[in-house]
């Protein structure tokens, strides 16, 4: 674990996490949320945990980028807050 | 008094996970748009996974994998050396479980789009209250 490239990361997620629930545009909420599955994935293969860090990858950072764009395609895309 | 700001700071990785899941939490109670509450959801299940894999953690230690470990014989191996697997393979199962309830809420949520033309959980109670008194 090198605590440089934790930190600077761990930040990232952050701002990333924050970004997500900020936006009011879901779609920008949906890609801010694979941005933060991909930051949390790279934070994980810092921290050593190589196996949930490609599972991340692809199921977090993948599949549920998918799910949540099919599912403003299929409702509305703006919000209120 | 600086010890114990030592060990504060030394700690950062679970301050992360107190200020993610506070971010989750945040979401999941405060914002009114459905999509919304199902990402602050995922944001506090990361956070949790974070949590288990911080405890896994060691300071100079590899990956879980034994280096020359075929047909080696005579010196033991030091669990200091390698990270601790057993949390990785608990969280590899929380990933999948979380990615199934993301599927069934977003699935829930356009279900009430449906109904109710509207994500946002105000509007919808609103044409509930009204729909209540029609009938009545």
């Amino acid at each position: 674990m090198i605590w440089q490239f934790d930190i600077i990361i761990l930040t990232l997620v952050i701002i990333c996490g924050i970004a997500a629930i900020s936006v009011r545009d879901l779609l920008g909420a949906s890609i801010l949320f694979g941005a933060y599955s991909f930051m949390m994935c790279l934070l994980w293969a810092v921290m050593g945990a190589v196996d949930v860090a490609f599972t991340e990858a692809s199921v977090g950072a993948g599949v549920s980028t998918v799910f949540f764009v099919a599912a403003v395609f299929r409702t509305s895309r703006s919000s209120k807050d | 008094m600086e010890e114990l700001a030592a060990v504060f700071v030394a700690r950062y990785n679970y301050w992360g996970v107190i200020i993610l899941m506070g971010i989750g939490l945040y979401a999941m109670i405060a914002k009114t748009n459905m999509v919304k509450k199902i990402i602050g959801m995922n944001i506090f299940q990361t956070a949790i996974i974070l949590f288990y894999i911080s405890t896994a953690a060691k300071y100079g230690a590899s990956i879980p994998i034994i280096a020359h470990g075929h047909g080696a014989q005579g010196h033991g191996i030091r669990a200091a050396d390698y990270m601790n697997p057993l949390p990785h393979v608990l969280m590899l199962t929380a990933i999948v479980v979380s990615v199934a309830t993301l599927g069934v809420a977003l699935a829930l949520a356009v279900r009430v789009y449906w109904n109710y033309d509207s994500l946002e959980e105000d509007e919808i109670l609103n044409q509930i209250k009204a729909g209540q008194l029609n009938r009545k």
